[in-house]
């Protein structure tokens, strides 16, 4: 068994948000990766019977290696039964409860010292729901404290929600999820999810700490004022940029502006003229990951 | 066979015969309460005079503790104020931090196991000016041994070196708000909150699962009952996995054990809808000794560990607003469920967010379930205001309030968490008592001590530790007090006409004093000295368990 650590990726987001559905696809698209998927009860969670090789009362061995634990009201019991596991899994997906805030489960999980790596914290929102839930004075700052803590958001139930809400979700993932990047396809986030295995020994982290999700953040500095506007534009283009911010030196006056871009949509504000120039950009890593910037 | 137990005077609590001098009981069960000749008539009987110089009142009702107060026990006790053990053993208060270590060294020489951790409880700082324990003071009494000190109010641990070493966490890079560094930038020795406890506390002898009790501690608890003059105990936040419902079961079936035992199965850990299938299946498990099968919702956290949920304008210093502990969906289910089913449900609202939360949602889970007698229950319920008592009334809810806490900590939310306006209102029994709120008031043991007299004493004066009356509006009266831990409590568990007074045909539990409540008045209810209880008839001797 190896010392090395077990890479951990937090699922968390409000009830409806997709998490359980998620999950499921996670197990069915394992491709031959031991996982561990952590959920907090097995309540919600179908899982067929014939996936199911064996099972006791908080943990469920599935055909091609996989286990799936609940973890209750213990977290740190379960996160030790883990690194016992023999085989090691080689990744651990942890759901948390619907108002648990991620961040707060990465502390936790962090106290286990060099022996689980948090490799990021993925939210899924509810593009249909997100809107209202923002407006829900109960859980308006919690879902904004989950958005918060996100390395990657995931915005789920495109397909279900009008434009009006998926514009409204988008902004406001902009606006609280500041250090995140977005995906809108399941496809994307599967996948990001599963290839952390990779992404491990990736050098590049982008700025929010010590997570990343097979996304790489460089910073940007034009050496004068720029078109702005154009700029943005170029960067929205680009599929490969999932999130951009910053502050830019606008052609030809000079002015300061506020860059805020997710995925394809943009907004240019007028900026402090204190504030630093530059922007960082998070683009997801493909072979030719290289922008207009 | 009848027995008549004769009594220098009986508090019945029921308003139809207030006081009697005599009450005859068979098999467990009250046939009356009078004079003598008014209960002659019974039949053949035993006259017992054993208490013919004491004082009766109906057995005492605690209406939130934890059985975990007798585990503890096995612990060493370093709280401020003295204590008395399950053993009757009054245990002098630490009043300083060299009391605290030197109860611990000498503790630590009686462990003859070399690797035995030495858990300690009950620590309060806030009584010595704040003073942190740090690890090196631990350290100076054992390097080998893991120690560990859980504060008063559960939120806070101290451990020394060698527990954090077993824990992983004596190490540099930590960084997490509930783990302090010092200038070495290694760990104080200070944990703050649940999430960095639970991985240090098993290696300092805290049992994993820190609210539940072994048998061993369910006995213990069972002799601070009798102390306590307690005859019905909840154990409000229970798990109640098979193996420790059959604890339960084998050591509440005993007939030597004093106590009646209310469990209520915690929410948390579990999805809703296996929630209520568990107590479901719990509730025939039932006797007349444990009582199974309600269900306790944990909705936010505490308010000294600002996990409360609180309205604006929120926290006195300023911290974020606290934690939800349940989803709203998942309350909304909960209640709902339990209402259509008749399982009652009991809920843990420390902030006035959540106590609005449970009146809103229980607002619309009424409609759905319309239920008229549904008795449940806010516990703690500490900081709502007159606006949500009334609501409070209007959807046949029942309060139970931390009167305790507003002792020992008033001073700490005057100052700190909620501020002056709020720390008056904060466990507002009188306005409950004015909105015609049920209510009932509580310890929390092991937070605070078992005793209810003390409990009717903190609600009657609302006097904190540093001597501040703090809420005059919110006192209550002595009857107030006598009713909330006798009769107010029974009803909040749907067993008032079961317990909780002294009249025909309910069970012959008493609390036996030796000084006669209504004499102690309200200044002096907390001095009323416990001889024991009678449980179904069989009496308790505190100097005798």
């Amino acid at each position: 068994m190896s010392d090395a650590p077990l890479p951990l990726t937090i699922i968390g987001g409000y009830l409806g948000a997709g998490k359980t559905t998620l999950i499921n696809q996670i197990l069915r698209h394992s491709n031959g990766q031991r996982l561990a998927v952590l959920v907090n009860d097995f309540g919600a969670l179908p899982i067929d019977a014939d996936l199911i090789e064996a099972q006791d009362d908080d943990l469920i061995a599935l055909a091609g290696g996989c286990v799936c634990c609940s973890y209750g009201d213990d977290l740190m019991l379960a996160l030790t039964r883990m690194r016992t596991l023999d085989p090691k899994p080689d990744h651990v997906l942890l759901e948390t409860s619907g108002v648990a805030l991620p961040g707060k489960i990465a502390g936790a999980v962090s106290l286990f010292g060099t022996g689980i790596h948090v490799l990021g914290v993925v939210v899924l929102a509810d593009a249909d729901g997100l809107p209202a839930q923002l407006q829900d004075s109960y859980l308006a700052d919690t879902i904004i404290r989950q958005l918060g803590s996100a390395d990657l958001v995931s915005l789920t139930k495109t397909d279900l929600a009008t434009p009006e809400r998926i514009n409204s979700s988008r902004f406001n993932i902009g606006r609280h999820a500041h250090d995140a990047a977005l995906v809108e396809n399941s496809n994307d986030i599967l996948h990001h999810v599963l290839s952390a295995e990779t992404s491990r020994h990736s050098t590049t982290a982008f700025d929010a700490g010590p997570h990343h999700i097979e996304l790489t953040s460089r910073t940007v500095t034009p050496p004068g004022p720029v078109d702005a506007h154009a700029l943005a534009q170029s960067l929205a283009d680009t599929d490969a940029v999932v999130r951009a911010k910053g502050h830019l030196l606008n052609a030809p006056d000079g002015t300061l502006v506020t860059l805020q871009l997710v995925g394809k949509r943009f907004t240019l504000t007028p900026a402090d003229p204190a504030l630093k120039p530059g922007i960082v950009i998070i683009e997801k890593r493909t072979g030719n990951a290289s922008t207009a910037a | 066979m009848i027995k008549i137990f004769s009594a220098r005077k009986i508090l019945t609590m029921n308003p139809q015969k207030p006081h009697a001098t005599h009450v005859a009981i068979r098999d467990g069960i009250i046939l009356g309460a009078g004079s003598l000749e008014e209960l002659e008539g019974w039949g053949k009987y035993d006259l017992d005079t054993q208490f013919a110089d004491k004082v009766l009142m109906p057995g005492l009702v605690e209406g939130h503790c934890h059985l975990q107060e007798g585990a503890l026990w096995s612990h060493t006790y370093v709280g401020f104020f003295d204590r008395m053990s399950p053993e009757g053993d009054m245990q002098a208060g630490c009043k300083n931090l060299d009391a605290v270590l030197s109860k611990l060294a000498a503790a630590e020489a009686r462990l003859e196991d070399p690797d035995a951790p030495l858990p300690a409880w009950s620590l309060d700082p806030i009584y010595f000016d704040n003073q942190r324990v740090d690890r090196a003071q631990l350290d100076a009494i054992s390097t080998t041994r893991p120690i560990g000190i859980m504060h008063a109010s559960g939120h806070i641990m101290n451990v020394n070196s060698k527990a954090l070493e077993l824990a992983g966490l004596l190490r540099h890079g930590i960084n997490h708000e509930g783990v302090p560094l010092g200038d070495d930038g290694l760990p104080t020795g200070e944990l703050k909150g649940p999430d960095v406890m639970s991985p240090v506390s098993i290696h300092v002898g805290f049992d994993r699962d820190m609210l539940s009790c072994d048998e061993q501690g369910m006995w213990r608890f069972g002799k601070l009952c009798v102390r306590a003059g307690v005859t019905t105990a909840t154990d409000l936040a229970a798990r109640l996995p098979d193996e420790a419902v059959a604890t339960l079961r084998k050591v509440t079936g005993n007939t030597a054990f004093p106590a009646r035992i209310v469990p209520l199965r915690f929410h948390h850990g579990v999805s809703p809808e296996d929630l209520i299938k568990h107590v479901e299946a719990l509730a025939p498990q039932s006797t007349d000794k444990l009582r199974l099968g309600r269900i306790k919702i944990v909705v936010d956290g505490s308010i000294q560990g600002f996990s409360a949920r609180l309205r604006a304008p929120g926290y006195y210093n300023g911290a974020p607003n606290g934690l939800w502990y349940i989803a709203p969906e998942h309350l909304a289910y909960i209640l709902e469920t339990s209402l259509a089913k008749g399982i009652q449900v009991h809920c843990h609202t420390n902030g006035d967010e959540a106590t609005q939360l449970v009146i809103d949602t229980m607002r619309k889970a009424l409609r759905k379930a319309p239920s008229s007698d549904h008795r449940f229950t806010l516990q703690h319920c500490q900081l709502a205001d007159t606006a949500q008592f009334r609501q409070i009334k209007e959807l046949g809810l029942c309060v139970n309030l931390f009167a305790n806490h507003h002792h020992y900590w008033g001073d700490q939310h005057y100052d700190l968490t909620v501020g002056p306006e709020r720390a008056e209102r904060m466990n507002a029994a009188g306005t409950a008592a004015r909105q015609g709120v049920p209510f009932a008031i509580h310890s929390d043991a092991p937070i605070t001590p078992l005793g209810p007299l003390f409990t009717g004493w903190c609600a009657m004066n609302r006097k904190t530790a540093s001597g501040r009356t703090l809420g005059e509006a919110e006192k209550i009266t002595l009857d107030q007090a006598l009713h909330a831990i006798t009769l107010g409590a029974a009803y909040t568990l749907n067993l008032d006409g079961e317990v909780g007074s002294i009249e025909t045909g309910k069970r012959a539990d008493f609390a036996v004093l030796e000084d006669d409540p209504e004499e102690m008045g309200v200044e002096g209810l907390k001095d009323t000295r416990v001889w024991g209880t009678v449980l179904g008839g069989t009496p308790f001797a505190a100097a005798d368990v």
